[in-house]
């Protein structure tokens, strides 16, 4: 194999596995780090600059840092990052000083921001600090788009959402809510410098079976019956509920009706338990407060009685896998099960859906009516117009409109330069700073600490249910969020091999503990990571191959298991280890000098 | 010294030997000797071939002198028996554990110091007594515990760290051993476990005294341009003559060698050793022919290494003293001290 380009920023950036697993690549490790020196605030600026809303996130986000924990792979349960996360917010201090300055004189270009959810207030955020002009247009009355309309006050209370919203709003944004958008043309006559779209997925699937039409006064669609009890439009259901999909949205339409006075709620679902959408997290919440799921059953027809839903019939099927591990659902033979309610929730998914913009304007759409975008810039057919999270691509987490929106603020900002918004795009980068404070001190603390993930406390299920702004979970205190922040493996403090100080010894290869490290003759990846001290089989995990040694070997790191405990930099007598932090720049607005 | 403790997690993947142990079971407690030394490794070899052997640990008894050498037995089988003896005078206290304990696995750990030196009188009594054990030598030329002066096995013209040559002849433990009867000498190199591993349990299984010379650099000391002892000039410098695989009674012959290339020698507990000469002109059951091979060597500035004499009959102390096969420790205070009459008995037969 060839000599790793560790100046190459993806390498490093790799082992981070939670970092690089996030949309925004925040610096997990660093703000764990943080926490666990009590230093919420910063703890908290640093998830801020890069994701936005860690006060939402710590309690909201889909955690696509957790899987992906190389606590997973060493023992057995990520780092509740997510939680951790939210203990930076709960425990933070005055912020205000480390926020960015707005310039009161402002840079002549006008923004236009459609819609006022996460990826608007993001983009806003990116681009206010840099003396643009921002107008910000919503059909709602407040700021937080799906944030605040579809996600329970249970489990992210109105204060944690509005002092992140205001926060943003308070730098500038001239917020026009209560505004309905009608034309993008109109929009477009008004004469901005560059238009940001981040007007969500708002319409809800529906399901066109027998019934449906008569049944209609009955059945809400998910999303839309969320936000008016966001709203306060409903503020009750009564009788037996039914809420059809697999989804956070079904987990949260469940576990509202529960609140608000139905009689019984069940969640049916077509397919399997193991394949729904939700996290399971969601499930095991709906769960915990009694809320039977059942699986396997495709609706067939809504019974009414004149216009009075009955109740649903479900067919019976079972998943079988196919040759290439896909599910298919076939009949079991067991008769249709017909099951009473009075009311129905649809939360099957959603879409874009933008009638709004006039197709003959210069923005394209595909031929699922999603828009032609380029995925680096998020700019459209059209020039001056960009999209970012889930009108973007259709529907994902709150984290992927922050990551979307710092790289559509880029666009934009170039664009209002008159740069190429492809080609002078921020370059990524890497520092690689080293941590030895002394012959045997390190400035992070490299012990690994056993634990077990700990659990987040939960308020009394009883009182939960009895009112629908109690939040479920109660988050870690400081004593738990120190003991779990122990946990984090400081993946970022990476082992850093300088070949020519080496003298073969074998130090570093007898104490690692994960037998990460092996001295042997070089070869092609696949014969190297079968002859390795321990088998390097996870081919998601990169090999660190040195330079040729003295001896003619290299030196070949896997980094799967690596727990970055730093003993073979403690053990190694020439410092040809070392323990260095990789920081990975981003390319975001404000980080970089102009 | 590291602080940092080492993670008792492990590779999800660690093997289990047959007892259900992983490697790791047969650690001891962090190294606290340079980091680099050639001791560690050596520790490495042992922890690695001992969890081979799937001998459980307390069925070990460690024993050591005084040195950095002797401090190893602290690092290995954390959960076996061990004894840290006065300086040169290991041979003497394994000597009665194996006499008092036959069924023990006996590792003594011992430097140039403590073997070459101090204690070379000893070394000299267990080698001819044949007492039922492995015997390491960690030799890395130099007493590195009092800060870098010449042992008695440095090389005549080796020079210390500021370039002082040292004037005096070296003794060779493994010609001294072949010259007194050890069944089993073999020379070896820390940076090498491909080859000292299976030395190392060859030697455990061997019957008899078993003796492993192992080069082991002293990074602070005695690892620059004008040593002998150190990584670069081992590694430029050593010739193994016979590579000896060791197979398990259970263990299936994987290796493919051409007629003729190997011999396979039986061990007393089923297990084979499988020899294979890389040198033509060696014979490793040629006492005689191997003192004079190493000797010419030794005049030629080579580092002989590898399985360099093995006795297929061996035999050892209890066989030469013909004790009884139950370990005396087990043995009752009956049988022990069968009474004044037989001491009686004892006593007339030598009036």
């Amino acid at each position: 194999m060839k000599v790793t380009d560790i100046g190459n920023p993806d390498y490093f950036h790799k082992v981070v596995d939670c970092q690089w697993g996030c949309p925004s690549h925040t610096p997990v490790p660093e703000y764990i780090r943080l926490i666990a020196q009590e230093r919420y605030t910063e703890a908290y600026m640093v998830n801020w600059e890069s994701n936005v809303f860690p006060g939402i996130l710590g309690r909201t986000c889909d955690r696509p840092c957790e899987p992906v924990c190389r606590r997973v792979r060493t023992e057995e349960k990520p780092v509740a990052i997510c939680r951790l996360k939210r203990v930076a917010a709960d425990h933070k201090g005055d912020i205000r000083p480390y926020l960015p300055p707005v310039p009161k004189k402002k840079n002549g270009k006008r923004i236009a921001l459609l819609g006022a959810g996460p990826a608007s207030l993001a983009v806003a955020r990116d681009l206010l600090p840099l003396g643009y002009e921002i107008d910000m247009f919503d059909r709602d009355p407040a700021g937080g788009g799906m944030m605040r309309s579809q996600i329970p006050a249970f489990r992210l209370p109105a204060e944690v959402l509005e002092e992140e919203v205001d926060l943003i709003l308070d730098m500038g944004v001239n917020a026009r809510f209560n505004y309905e958008i009608t034309s993008m043309k109109e929009m477009l006559d008004m004469g901005y410098d560059a238009y940001f779209v981040g007007t969500g997925a708002p319409r809800g699937r529906d399901l066109d079976l027998p019934g449906r039409l008569e049944s209609d006064a009955h059945i809400s669609i998910g999303i839309d019956w969320l936000s008016s009890v966001a709203f306060g439009h409903i503020d009750s259901i009564s009788g037996k509920v039914i809420v059809m999909g697999g989804g956070n949205t079904a987990m949260d339409c469940c576990r509202t009706s529960k609140r608000i006075g139905a009689e019984s709620v069940t969640v049916v679902v077509r397919s399997a338990f193991h394949v729904m959408k939700a996290s399971d997290w969601e499930k095991e919440e709906a769960m915990d407060e009694n809320i039977p799921i059942v699986n396997n059953r495709p609706p067939k027809e809504f019974v009414h009685d004149n216009g009075k839903l009955k109740g649903v019939v479900f067919e019976c099927v079972k998943p079988v896998e196919d040759e290439n591990g896909r599910l298919n659902y076939v009949p079991t033979g067991e008769p249709d099960v017909y099951m009473e309610c009075d009311h129905i929730l649809m939360a099957i998914g959603q879409e874009n859906h933008c009638p709004w913009i006039e197709r003959d304007i210069g923005i394209e759409f595909d031929k699922w009516d999603c828009p032609v975008l380029d995925e680096v810039t998020f700019q459209t057919t059209h020039p001056k117009v960009f999209f970012g999270g889930d009108s973007a691509f259709g529907p994902e987490n709150i984290i992927w409109a922050s990551a979307h929106a710092h790289q559509a603020a880029i666009s934009i900002h170039l664009l209002c330069q008159g740069k190429d918004i492809r080609r002078d795009r921020p370059p990524e980068g890497v520092n690689l700073i080293s941590q030895r404070m002394g012959v045997h001190e390190w400035s992070y603390d490299a012990e690994h600490d056993p634990a077990k993930r700990f659990i987040v406390p939960h308020a009394n299920l009883s009182n939960a249910l009895q009112n629908i702004k109690v939040e479920v979970e109660l988050g870690f205190d400081r004593a738990l969020g120190l003991k779990e922040a122990q946990r984090c493996l400081n993946c970022d403090i990476q082992t850093v091999f300088t070949d020519s100080l080496c003298i073969e010894c074998d130090a570093c290869v007898d104490i690692c503990p994960m037998d990460c490290i092996t001295f042997t003759d070089n070869g092609e990846e696949e014969d190297l990571r079968s002859r390795l001290t321990a088998p390097a089989e996870n081919l998601a995990q990169d090999l660190y191959v040195s330079g040729e040694l003295g001896t003619g070997r290299v030196m070949v790191k896997d980094e799967d298991v690596c727990l970055h405990c730093g003993l073979c930099a403690e053990r190694c007598p020439t410092a040809a280890w070392d323990m260095q932090k990789s920081v990975i720049h981003v390319p975001q607005l404000g980080t970089y000098p102009e | 010294m590291t602080f940092v403790a080492k993670p008792e997690v492990h590779h999800p993947q660690l093997p289990l030997n047959e007892i259900g142990l992983n490697r790791r079971d047969y650690e001891g407690l962090v190294s606290t000797l340079c980091a680099g030394c050639g001791h560690d490794s050596v520790s490495a070899a042992l922890i690695q071939a001992c969890a081979e052997l799937a001998i459980p640990p307390h069925r070990f008894a460690k024993l050591s002198g005084i040195g950095c050498s002797s401090k190893t037995p602290n690092y290995f089988l954390g959960n076996s028996h061990g004894f840290n003896a006065v300086h040169g005078r290991m041979p003497s206290v394994a000597t009665g554990a194996n006499l008092a304990n036959r069924s023990l696995y006996c590792i003594g750990v011992s430097g140039d110091g403590d073997s070459a030196s101090i204690g070379i009188g000893q070394f000299a009594h267990i080698v001819r007594r044949r007492i039922n054990m492995l015997y390491i030598v960690d030799n890395n030329g130099t007493y590195g515990l009092t800060k870098g002066q010449f042992s008695a096995t440095n090389d005549k013209g080796s020079t210390s760290k500021r370039g002082v040559p040292n004037l005096y002849e070296p003794i060779d433990l493994v010609s001294m051993a072949l010259d007194i009867g050890a069944g089993f000498v073999a020379r070896s190199f820390s940076g090498d476990k491909g080859q000292l591993v299976p030395l190392i349990k060859a030697g455990l299984m061997h019957r008899g005294f078993s003796f492993i010379d192992v080069i082991s650099p002293c990074v602070a000391f005695n690892n620059h341009n004008g040593s002998t002892k150190s990584y670069e000039f081992t590694r430029s410098h050593a010739a193994s003559v016979v590579a000896a695989d060791f197979v398990s009674p259970h263990e299936e012959i994987t290796a493919d060698y051409g007629p003729g290339e190997r011999e396979v020698v039986e061990m007393p507990d089923g297990s084979r050793l499988h020899l294979r000469k890389l040198e033509e002109d060696y014979d490793p059951h040629d006492r005689a022919g191997a003192l004079t091979y190493l000797q010419q060597a030794a005049l030629d500035g080579e580092v002989v290494t590898g399985l360099l004499y093995v006795d297929s009959d061996g035999t050892d102390c209890h066989e030469i003293l013909d004790t009884v096969d139950t370990p005396l420790s087990v043995l009752g205070e009956v049988e022990l001290c069968p009474g004044q009459a037989a001491l009686d008995g004892i006593n007339a037969g030598f009036r």
